[in-house]
């Protein structure tokens, strides 16, 4: 690969689509005793209809409160909304009254929280709780609505369903919990469908069951699926592009091939030679190096900069911001010496043994 | 889960009697009973004599306790150690007349407390939320009995400006209070300030609780989950916050039985009310072990049902509790 | 995408090695191959967001405690009160029980420095409620220091031995807790008592540790599991060691705080004792036998209750505010203002 960008693998019909969802320049910040927290900063990126987008990075990238801006979610305070546009079908959420907001929640955007075990109120019903989703919005009977519950609780695999519904959340294991979770998710044909580390807080066993039914539930809603979680290996599953989330800002995004075989960005980079593969000795794994950075106080210029081997002792990563160049359709990097990664990602693999560039693609 | 809550109330019948056993103990044992008799001028030393055998004040204690013990089945709580009069009579009356204070100013502390305290949670650091914050560290840094003296003054003045009198200020109720209706109504006239100032202490204390853990409720994450499905805030509110928040403020005000009694003691004593606080100061002031014993078993009862009642409210309020 | 930019318009690459610190900012670079800004300031457009201000724990608390300003003035004010108090002779204008002959059932005046009035036998009543807070003062710092020893000593070791003793202790704990307090006090009180008030503070000490003794016990439980109990335990320090140099530290801010729940109870109950009759014996003026020998002139003479009641309510209000001042200072999740 030379300078030229690749697009690979776009997704058929997306390119030319409108996007459904489009997040543009979206700030989000917290007030806090020691400073504000720059939690989302200058956040844009899109998902186009029955796309699966991944959203990556480290704990604290900003990936939650991002989507939790996107429903208006946020806790103010201590939390702000300063800037930016959130449009579902070309209206900015971001503009609607507090009762329209309310009529797009679990309507037009559902979301699935990580953990079940504290997602689901314990005094009342399974049942009850997702049929309550379903009143909110429709104007149905409580009988219909248990029916629909019913539906729904058997298509995501749950089994009694009937008996099932009157029972409370401590009598279903954290599986069948996010089940629950997905079946409310899908109760209304949501045309975003939002997934928070959906299978983060459970077993390994577990986790294909649910993404499984994850997948079930997207195809039946055919929503556009906003998938956030750490592994990697979830991404290359379920995911056709990627969005690649450092320090409160989008640093790359592309295919899910373009960012596994041919990674724009160090940071990219380096999430992906820090991940356990059968081909690669676990001693050989290169984690990134230092911490995450602080959103109070970012690092100038590129914060990706002090963790950086390819901006190491450039003066311009550490003053000037890198914007997001735009290296194709869907396709950007937010490095100023992206046209250096492919060394980069040669001399990676030359001391991990992993083989990146070109691999499968 | 009724089970389980009896259980429990029958490890507390232990408790009951070794609390009566002790209390003999050291009663008949910290001081001479008959010491006010002596007192008086016109009794013999025979006659003293006497009631020590009739008594048998002269036996080992743990005898005198079983046979103070075997006489609670057949004759209630016995007679009282100087004049022979029965005991559970005057226990009887009293009684009726804490409980109507009691679970009253309860229920009220209760039910304004909650209000308070979820508002204040929802408008957090609000004025409100100040005025109800400070309002309830005065509430707990105020002896009952002076607010209770307060209530009384005002009163007053208020009859000295405006010649009416709002509240009566002493007895349950008035010399010829009628019959049913109206034997209620006054009753009710005359508990207002008791239970004013005896709910003053609750209402600061469980309204902290609640503004507590409304809080931690708030922040929850089905409340997220709960927005997120486009609820409206005041279902929210009602069907998500306020349920969960109540578990434990409930548990907190059925254990505060003791509180209000030891309110009820201070508070009867000021606003002179025939009921068992001031009958238990009278027989601490008299020292005779039998009328204070009996008054230890009744509470002893009492708190033992405020026990199983909080259980079942809580087994009621809180589903992971009910199939244990 | 937010910033779109042409090709040819891509910032250019500039290598400027500052490994060695030649100008510019000084870069030092650690074996991680990361670059720390030297905190020099000479240039500030650079940093690497990693100079994150280094704060004790102790540091911080002190810091939050003396911000509130509610409860610095509650300190001050309680510091004040004690020094009268404990100084009674010298601050009071009048001995206790002096009379003054000219001056019966006076209002608070300036005339004769009678600031609280007098009653009826001319006594001056701002000197007896200085007499008076003495006592509460007395009684409520004997119930703190007694009821934090017991509270913290069965605390810590039902937390540290758990099993059998912490059953026992607990249920002993929780008996106590929904006990009506009060009228154990006064059978207590009544029978042991004897005016006294070192004895009526011990009585009340007796009755007040559960609170302190279950929190304790639950630090306990938790720390007892970490690393650097392991480890001392693993070095072979003796269990008193363990809990009193390594545990009880820990447990020091929830300790405070209940100590000035307890204090502010203590005043409470003293003054209801004495109000009842069972307190502190008279001559010595309490606070709530003020109250209670005022009463009866309440309607004409409402000084007599009124000033006796509110330096009670100042105290406890006072002692209130500063826990919860070393709440706030203590909780890491409270927002600073
Ligand atoms: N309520 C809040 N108050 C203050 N800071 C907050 C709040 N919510 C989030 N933040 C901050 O915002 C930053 C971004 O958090 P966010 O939850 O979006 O990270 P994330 O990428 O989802 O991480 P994770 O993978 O751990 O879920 C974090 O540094 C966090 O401290
Ligand atoms: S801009 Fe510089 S520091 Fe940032 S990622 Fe690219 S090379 Fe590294
Ligand atoms: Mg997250």
């Amino acid at each position: 690969m030379g300078a030229e960008p690749q697009f690979v693998d776009a997704p058929t019909g997306v390119a030319d689509a409108e996007p459904l969802l489009s997040i543009r320049d979206l700030v989000t910040e917290f007030k806090t005793p020691d400073g504000i927290v720059h939690a989302v900063d200058g956040v844009s990126y899109e998902v186009f209809p029955g796309e699966t987008l991944g959203v990556v990075g480290e704990s604290g990238s900003g990936k939650s409160v991002t989507v939790m801006s996107v429903l208006r979610l946020i806790p103010q305070p201590p939390g702000r909304i300063a800037n930016g546009q959130i449009l579902l079908d070309g209206t900015d959420l971001l503009q609607l009254s507090d009762a329209d907001m309310r009529k797009v929640r679990g309507k037009d955007v559902a979301m699935i929280f990580q953990d079940p075990m504290t997602s689901l109120n314990p005094v009342l019903s399974v049942g009850d709780q997702l049929a309550e989703a379903i009143l909110v919005h429709n104007d149905i009977g409580e009988d219909a609505a248990r029916k629909r519950v019913v539906e729904l609780l058997e298509l995501v695999g749950v089994p009694n369903a009937d008996q099932r519904f009157d029972q409370y959340p401590h009598e279903y294991s954290g599986g069948m919990r996010q089940r629950a979770m997905i079946a409310m998710a899908m109760a209304n044909q949501p045309k975003i469908l939002i997934a928070d580390e959906p299978t983060t807080a459970l077993d390994v066993t577990i986790q294909a069951q649910v993404l499984e039914v994850l997948q079930r539930a997207k195809q039946e809603t055919n929503a556009g699926v906003i998938l956030i979680t750490h592994d990697l290996g979830v991404i290359a599953e379920m995911a056709d592009r990627v969005v690649v989330m450092y320090g409160g800002r989008v640093v790359e995004t592309g295919t899910v091939d373009e960012i596994f075989h041919s990674p724009k960005h160090p940071y990219t980079l380096g999430l992906l030679s820090s991940l356990p593969r059968p081909d690669v000795d676990m001693e050989r794994l290169v984690p990134i190096p230092g911490q995450p950075p602080s959103l109070i106080n970012l690092p100038s210029g590129c914060s990706f900069h002090p963790r950086c081997h390819l901006g190491e002792g450039r003066q311009t990563c550490r003053t000037e911001i890198p914007p997001l160049f735009e290296l194709g359709p869907m396709r950007a990097s937010a490095c100023h010496f992206h046209e250096e990664m492919e060394d980069e990602i040669h001399r990676v693999e030359s001391t991990t043994g992993t083989a990146i560039e070109g691999d499968e693609a | 889960m009724l089970n389980y809550a009896l259980r429990r109330l029958l490890i507390t019948i232990p408790i009951l009697i070794l609390s009566t056993f002790l209390t003999f103990g050291f009663v008949s044992s910290s001081g001479d009973p008959l010491a006010d008799l002596r007192q008086q001028p016109n009794i013999t030393q025979e006659q003293i004599q006497r009631v020590r055998e009739m008594r048998g004040l002269d036996d080992p204690f743990p005898v005198q306790y079983l046979r103070w013990v075997e006489q609670i089945p057949q004759g209630g709580f016995g007679e009282y150690l100087i004049s022979p009069r029965p005991i559970w009579p005057d226990l009887q009356r009293v009684m009726g007349n804490t409980l109507q204070l009691v679970v009253a100013a309860e229920l009220i502390a209760f039910a304004i407390a909650v209000t308070l305290g979820a508002v204040s949670a929802k408008k957090q650091y609000s004025v409100f939320d100040y005025s109800t914050t400070t309002l309830s560290f005065l509430g707990f840094s105020m002896p009952s009995f002076w607010f209770a003296l307060l209530l009384q003054v005002g009163v007053v003045i208020i009859y000295r400006w405006t010649g009416y009198r709002i509240f009566p200020i002493a007895n349950l109720s008035s010399p010829n209070p009628g019959t049913g209706m109206a034997f209620w109504l006054d009753r009710a006239h005359h508990l207002v300030l008791p239970i004013a100032s005896l709910a003053i202490f609750s209402i600061a204390s469980y309204s902290r609780y609640m503004r507590a853990s409304m809080l931690e409720v708030m922040s929850s994450d089905y409340i997220r989950t709960a927005r997120a499905k486009g609820l409206s805030e005041r279902k929210i509110t009602t069907r998500h916050m306020m349920r969960n928040a109540l578990i434990p403020t409930v548990t907190v005000a059925a254990l505060s039985f003791g509180t209000l009694i030891s309110g009820a003691i201070v508070i009867e004593t000021v606003f002179g009310l025939d009921g068992m606080g001031r009958y238990f100061i009278n027989v601490i002031g008299r020292r005779d072990p039998y009328p204070i014993m009996a008054w230890l078993v009744i509470v002893g009862f009492f708190l033992m049902l405020a026990n199983l009642l909080a259980d079942l409210l809580y087994g009621y309020l809180d589903p992971r509790i009910r199939y244990e | 995408m937010s910033e779109p930019s042409q090709p040819d318009e891509r910032p250019k690459a500039q290598d400027v090695p500052v490994r060695t610190g030649l100008g510019g900012a000084d870069i030092v670079t650690d074996d991680a191959g990361l670059h720390r800004a030297d905190d020099s300031g000479e240039a500030p457009e650079y940093h690497d967001g990693t100079q994150i201000v280094a704060r004790s724990q102790w540091q911080l608390f002190r810091r939050r405690f003396f911000r509130h300003k509610l409860a610095m003035g509650s300190m001050l004010f309680l510091l004040i009160i004690t020094l009268a108090a404990f100084n009674a002779e010298r601050v009071a204008p009048y001995g206790f029980n002096e009379i003054d002959v000219v001056m019966r059932s006076t209002p608070p005046t300036f005339e004769g420095w009678h600031l609280f009035g007098t009653d009826q036998l001319g006594r001056d009543y701002f000197s007896r409620v200085i007499y008076g807070t003495r006592v509460s003062l007395q009684v409520a710092v004997v119930v703190a220091i007694i009821s934090t020893l017991i509270g913290t000593t069965l605390g810590a070791v039902a937390g540290y031995y758990r099993g059998w003793v912490d059953a026992i202790l607990m249920r002993f704990a929780d008996l106590i807790i929904i006990v009506p307090l009060l009228a154990v006090l006064l059978i207590f009180a009544a029978f042991f008592g004897q005016g006294q008030p070192m004895r009526i503070g011990v009585i009340i000490a007796l009755l007040s540790w559960p609170s302190l003794a279950r929190i304790v016990r639950g630090v306990f439980l938790s720390l007892r599991e970490k690393e650097y109990v392991q480890a001392a335990r693993a070095a072979g320090a003796g269990d008193l060691r363990i809990m009193f140099r390594h545990m009880l530290p820990n447990t020091m801010g929830p300790i405070l705080v209940n100590m000035t729940l307890v204090l502010a109870a203590a005043i409470l109950l003293e003054a209801t004792l004495a109000f009842l009759g069972l307190g502190v014996n008279p001559p010595t003026p309490a606070l709530g036998l003020l109250i209670n020998a005022g009463r009866s002139s309440m309607l004409t003479s409402w000084w007599l209750i009124i000033m006796p009641g509110l330096t009670i309510v100042a105290i406890a209000l006072a002692i209130n505010f500063v826990g919860d001042g070393l709440r706030d200072a203590l909780d890491p999740t409270q927002q600073e203002k």
